[in-house]
């Protein structure tokens, strides 16, 4: 590895400053299980590493129904799966959280990591997609918000600007009669990058007979992760049924781009986009469907 | 769970004691070969290609040996030319210029990440910024990346100089050997067939996966004297071949094994020992290089990739009456794959009257293939295993029915070498239709159940060992068998055995090839079969000097005196029998210290044969393969320490498995290869398995004193066919390709359910 | 010559002061600078577990730390898992099952465990498999290894030997989570 510097800043502001005035020649460290194997292979070679673990503010995670979610973007999965508010508002996040690697993983993974080094096969996305999450990003202009549907530009690239750096998530409180899912398809039963994720979220009416609205993200199956709008749109208003599900899942299938690579071919990928897909909405739908008596 | 027969009454052999390196190695203490450290060490670190097939036009390397840090800089210019011949290299016969070419590359590079420099620096960290400085030239050549295409006519050339004997001294070829193999007649056989299953199977290349990566430290003394610490399966191997590519004499390099990390068959060669002497010869310093798993994956030796077209014919009572084989292996970069063991194993459970193997080792831009336990063997089971179960099916006879009726049993004829003396094989299929998993029933929508033998020859080859006596009774066992599995605690209990002591009492130590006799690798499942002899004779001897003493200090001759249950004895008054522990006190004055010692060359080694029974769900939606249940039976000879022998049992079911599901190498249209990590390179996990069911057979290798047999491979050969065949068995669909990944398997589903009804399984009704 | 730095953690529960270079890896930093040549290198990519060591109370992969975030953190490694007194049942339970054959994966393993343990001390041999799956054995295809986990936690739960008590998330049991995470991902 070549010779690196090591920050450690204590709040947002320090870190901007010092990713600011490097540039492209620092880079925030979190988990560093993306960063370091990088690092050493030589494929981003900055000469500061910015400790971004000891701020605070990215490390909480703080739940109200009444304003939702703040999820600080240096959270390591961990905390996640052990947050109760996180286990039993946000199932499908949490769920995607615990899917990551290994428990080593999970111990220093963090969900604003996993978004910001660009992959499209990042697990954590589709749920924050199907949830309607917002990304916090502070810069030295300012903050803005973006959706994180439109956080990845790329493979590898975001629409992070020199100085820029994901603060937190914030996510809606979730509506009565609502849940989330997420399933991945890998070839063995851990440790593997997702050949095809897909995160759901639905909210039932009343009746719990028919979705008032849903939101369905994608993993891996295009050059960044996907909002998958018009499957989403296909489920809003209509009666929980397979063919209600059935058109869902096409459309999905529709928006996805796949390649073929060494997890899987292209043919292979928009199949299981389906079945998941499929799997997916149905999870969600149950969760939802329970979730009345524990609220 | 073990289902061996202790009936000789061994007071030692077949119990389970606590090993005796097994506190170091659950503390962190155990030395493996990265962890030695010395003063004044450097780090070294190996340039490879980036391409796969290229000629190399200049190497420039002063920009890196002036970088701050940078003690030395090598070449292959810096290593003797050796003649491109073989050589014998022990029981070996090794091309030594092509050996040399695979650890720095002469003039061309055959394989992304083929070995072109390394360097020593004063830290890892500044040895690989200093390769980035490293500039070669490359004449980028077309890859050549499979067995077909290196084949077919007008294919590129890897070896300008390679010829073989068919084709003659004046044609260029990619083919370094073609072997056959018959037996009878083959169309007389398949006329007699009333059934027939042929079928092309394609196995990917996969790695022997190893946890640690491979590893050396040298040192280099002025007087021309050197020590290699390296974790290593054949320190007396590391020896000869690194004198070799260094051009010295053996005698001046000591090996000394670490512990080593696994290695089934990986670590029998050498990659890094010569450049950490060449380095440390260069600098004065001790240099230790590693190797990242990137580097394993891309430039040690993974086993073949194959092409295997198998034909079977049998009666409609399900008698086998031919079997014709074509098989072509990757050898990679330079010839020596094992398709002359797959040649000979493949049918080699079955008593076939008329055979036919055409077999072909086959150079492609690969790396260089190593052993892989049992090398050769797995590739060929998976077809004959496979295409058998069709053949059973066809007759309607139970697959374990099957192989017991065609069974290979003494006398029946090998498909090369003399006729099988006493054989398990059948005991072992008896083992698995006898088990409980056998006998449980499997229920559920696509799930399904197979089976699958396998054989291996081992080996037994030459090995050494010295027992001395101390004068507390207890004894020290000297081998120089490297203990990879827990065969050192197998050793101490032999010695224990005969000297009537405990376990315990008994302390081994592998040395280094100074310390001990020659001893040939810990691979082809011989170190209980013939390091044990040795220490079991060795064992003996130090019974015999020690009889001496009790005959001494009993005034008697030594043919009067016994030995048994632990105790000397002799007739006569005033004759008090005495253990070890007693007369070892005594020795001194006796005539001095003992030591027994003992060398095999070990013959009649007794064949190996095991076999796998899988349960598996399918899911019809995605093609993954859940591993339900799995046993496995095989024939040991004796098990020595039953733990062990089932956890080499165990351990090489999983690997089998791993090889059926998701392993394989991913080369891209360059060469390239994609998946250099084990992130890609699916190796099962944890939660991959279910726990893994034993049969331990005993049936004796006649001769050895202890009937032992071997443990190490087999276990490995059947389960990719067994997997084949329960997949089979679970949703009707014959795998021909190795892996059995989800995008293969789920294809050949939906293809066999086709159209419209595939759409509707698809849509999860 | 890069600049070191000074590095201040609770290692095994000794106050320890170490010299690194910020590019140099915690597992570098044990092996190389402090000897505790224990925690193993297998990857470097955190894909097999093998440099598996517990830092604040959780398992981590050492290869994909930075030395200098080791700063004020207390660390378990494989050589302080075994007390004056005796080895960890964990050990102990090692040996006795025969869980290790090359013995390159099992200090990795026995920190796996271990801090499996800590957090749940009644794990089933699903919860045991989750737990273990990001540290590769290629020796023991895992049997011995599950077996042997299993009589620990069982010896421990029995009171023959203390266990450390464990952080629990708020709600149902560590168990009972987990079961439910691996049912709904239709995994075992």
């Amino acid at each position: 590895m070549h010779a690196i510097n090591y920050e450690s800043p204590k709040t947002v502001d320090e870190a901007v400053k010092l990713l600011a005035a490097h540039g492209e020649q620092a880079r925030p460290l979190c988990g560093g299980t993306d960063l370091i194997i990088q690092l050493r292979a030589g494929v981003r070679r900055p000469e500061y590493v910015v400790d971004i673990k000891n701020i605070r503010e990215m490390r909480r995670i703080e739940f109200s129904m009444q304003h939702g979610l703040r999820l600080g973007a240096a959270v390591p999965c961990v905390e996640i799966y052990e947050n109760g508010d996180m286990r039993k508002y946000y199932p499908g996040l949490t769920e995607a959280a615990h899917l990551i690697g290994s428990l080593q993983i999970q111990s220093r993974a963090s969900v604003g990591g996993n978004l910001c080094n660009g992959s499209p096969a990042a697990d954590t996305t589709p749920a924050l997609i199907a949830l309607g999450a917002k990304c916090r990003v502070v810069g030295p202009g300012g903050e803005r918000l973006v959706a994180v549907e439109d956080f990845c530009t790329a493979p590898g690239r975001t629409v992070l600007q020199a100085g820029e750096l994901l603060v937190e998530f914030q996510i809606p409180s979730p509506a009565r009669n609502s849940s989330d899912a997420y399933l991945r398809f890998i070839p063995r039963n851990e440790m593997d990058i997702a050949v095809v994720g897909v995160g759901a979220s639905v909210t039932l009416d009343l009746s719990d007979e028919r979705i008032s609205e849903a939101r369905i993200g994608l993993a891996a199956v295009g050059p960044t992760p996907i909002f998958a709008r018009e499957a989403s749109q296909a489920l809003a208003g209509k009666r929980i049924s397979d063919e209600t599900v059935e058109r869902a899942a096409q459309f999905a299938i529709a928006a996805a781009s796949p390649i073929d690579d060494m997890r899987g071919t292209a043919e292979f990928r928009r199949h299981i986009t389906g079945v998941l897909t499929r799997r997916t909405v149905a999870k969600a739908i149950e969760r939802a469907r329970s979730t009345q008596t524990s609220r | 769970m073990a289902a061996s027969a202790n009936g000789q009454g061994y007071r030692v052999i077949g119990t389970r004691p606590v090993r005796h390196d097994g506190v170091d190695k659950v503390t962190g203490r155990a030395k493996y070969g990265a962890d030695y450290s010395f003063p004044g060490m450097l780090y070294g670190k190996v340039l490879r290609s980036p391409y796969a097939h290229a000629n190399i036009k200049s190497i420039k390397i002063d920009k890196a040996a002036a970088l701050p840090g940078v003690k030395a800089v090598v070449t292959a210019g810096d290593l003797p030319a050796l003649a491109d011949k073989m050589e014998q290299a022990g029981e070996m016969a090794i091309n030594m210029s092509q050996l040399s070419a695979n650890i720095l590359a002469r003039g061309k590079v055959l394989y992304d990440g083929h070995a072109v420099a390394a360097v020593a620096a004063t830290s890892p960290h500044i040895a690989d910024e200093a390769l980035r400085l490293i500039e070669v030239d490359y004449e980028v050549l077309p890859p050549v990346m499979s067995v077909e295409d290196a084949m077919k006519p007008g294919a590129v050339i890897l070896l300008p100089g390679l010829r073989n004997k068919e084709e003659g001294p004046d044609q260029q070829t990619n083919v370094a050997t073609h072997l056959q193999f018959k037996r009878g007649d083959i169309s007389e056989g398949f006329k007699g067939a009333d059934h027939v299953v042929e079928r092309e199977f394609k196995t990917a290349m996969v790695h022997q996966g190893y946890i640690e990566p491979h590893n050396a430290v040298g040192i280099y003394n002025s007087d021309g004297h050197a020590t290699i610490y390296c974790s290593t399966q054949g320190s007396f191997v590391v020896r000869s071949l690194s004198a070799a590519v260094l051009g010295i004499p053996e005698g001046n390099i000591k090996v000394v094994p670490a512990e080593i990390g696994g290695g089934f068959g990986g670590k029998t060669t050498i990659y890094l020992e010569p450049l950490s002497v060449l380095l440390s010869r260069k600098t004065g310093h001790p240099v230790k290089l590693t190797m990242t798993r990137a580097e394993v994956l891309r430039a040690s030796g993974p086993t073949s990739g194959s092409t295997i077209r198998c034909k079977m014919g049998c009666t409609k009572d399900g008698k086998l009456v031919a079997a014709q084989i074509w098989m072509a292996y990757e050898a990679g970069g330079f010839p020596g794959s094992p398709v002359g063991a797959g040649a000979m194993t493949i049918v080699a459970p079955y008593n076939i009257p008329h055979l036919l193997v055409d077999a072909y080792d086959v150079v492609v831009n690969r790396p260089k293939t190593a052993a892989y336990r049992a090398p050769g063997a797995s590739n060929a089971a998976m077809a004959s295993e496979t295409v058998i179960d069709e053949l059973a099916d066809k007759c309607g006879l139970d697959p374990c029915d099957f192989r017991i009726m065609n069974g290979a049993k003494e006398g029946t004829p090998q498909t090369a070498g003399p006729p099988y003396r006493r054989i398990g094989f059948i005991e072992t299929v008896e083992a698995i239709k006898n088990s409980p998993h056998y006998k449980s029933k499997l229920e559920g929508p696509n799930r399904g159940r197979g089976v699958a033998s396998g054989f291996w020859f081992n080996v037994g080859l030459q090995s050494s060992a010295m027992v001395n006596i101390h004068t507390d009774g207890t004894a020290s066992l000297v081998i120089g068998s490297v203990d990879i599995g827990g065969t050192r605690a197998a050793q101490a209990m032999i010695a224990a055995e005969v000297l009537g002591l405990d376990a315990n009492d008994v302390r081994p130590f592998v040395a280094d090839t100074d310390s001990i006799g020659h001893t040939d690798v810990t691979g082809g499942s011989r170190t209980a079969f013939a390091t044990g002899w040795a220490t079991y004779e060795a064992a003996q001897d130090a019974v015999r000097q020690l009889k001496e003493r009790a005959a001494r200090l009993w005034e008697k001759k030594p043919e009067e005196v016994a030995f048994s249950n632990g105790q000397f004895t002799a007739q006569g008054d005033g004759v008090k029998p005495m253990t070890v522990k007693e007369l070892a006190g005594r020795l001194a004055r006796t005539g001095g210290p003992i030591s027994g010692r003992a060398t095999v060359n070990a013959r009649g080694v007794g064949p190996a044969f095991a076999a796998a029974l899988i349960d598996v769900e399918v899911d019809p939606q995605t093609g993954k393969v859940e591993i339900l249940r799995a046993t496995v039976a095989q024939d040991v000879g004796k098990a020595i320490h039953p733990s062990y022998v089932e956890g080499q049992m165990q351990g090489g079911t999983a690997q089998g498995i791993g090889w059926a599901l998701n392993e394989e190498y991913f080369y891209d249209d360059k060469g390239i290869l994609r998946n250099s990590g084990l992130l890609d390179y699916r190796m099962p996990t944890c939660l991959d398995l279910p726990l893994i069911e034993t049969c331990i057979v005993e049936v004796p290798t006649p001769g050895h004193p202890l009937g032992i047999r071997g443990v190490g491979e087999v276990s490995i050969v059947p389960p990719p066919a067994a997997v084949a065949n329960a997949i089979a068995d679970a949703v009707g669909v014959r795998m021909t390709e190795l892996p059995m990944s989800p995008p293969r398997l789920l294809k050949a589903m939906l293809n066999k359910r086709g159209g419209v009804e595939a759409q509707a399984a698809a849509a999860g009704r | 010559m890069a600049k070191k730095v000074v590095v201040e953690a609770t290692i095994n529960g000794e106050q320890t002061e170490f010299l690194c270079e910020p590019r140099q890896s915690l597992l570098e930093a044990l092996r190389d600078v402090l000897e505790l040549t224990g925690s193993k290198e297998g990857c470097l990519t955190g894909d097999c577990g093998a440099c598996t060591v517990i830092v604040d109370g959780r398992p981590l992969c050492s290869c994909l730390m930075l030395s200098v975030e080791a700063q004020g953190k207390t660390i378990q490694t494989i050589e302080g898992m075994a007390q004056p007194d005796g080895l960890h049942v964990l050990q102990q339970k090692f040996l006795e099952h025969a869980s290790l054959q090359c013995g390159i994966c099992t200090p990795g393993f026995l920190m796996s465990a271990k801090a499996l343990l800590d957090h749940n001390p009644k794990p089933t041999e699903g919860e045991i498999r989750y737990a273990l799956a990001g540290n590769l054995c290629r020796c023991t295809g895992y049997d011995k290894i599950v077996r042997a986990v299993t009589d620990a936690a069982q010896t421990l739960a029995s009171g023959t030997r203390k266990g450390r008590e464990g952080r629990l998330g708020s709600g149902p049991s560590a168990s009972e989570q987990t079961d439910q995470f691996l049912q709904e991902q239709e995994v075992k």
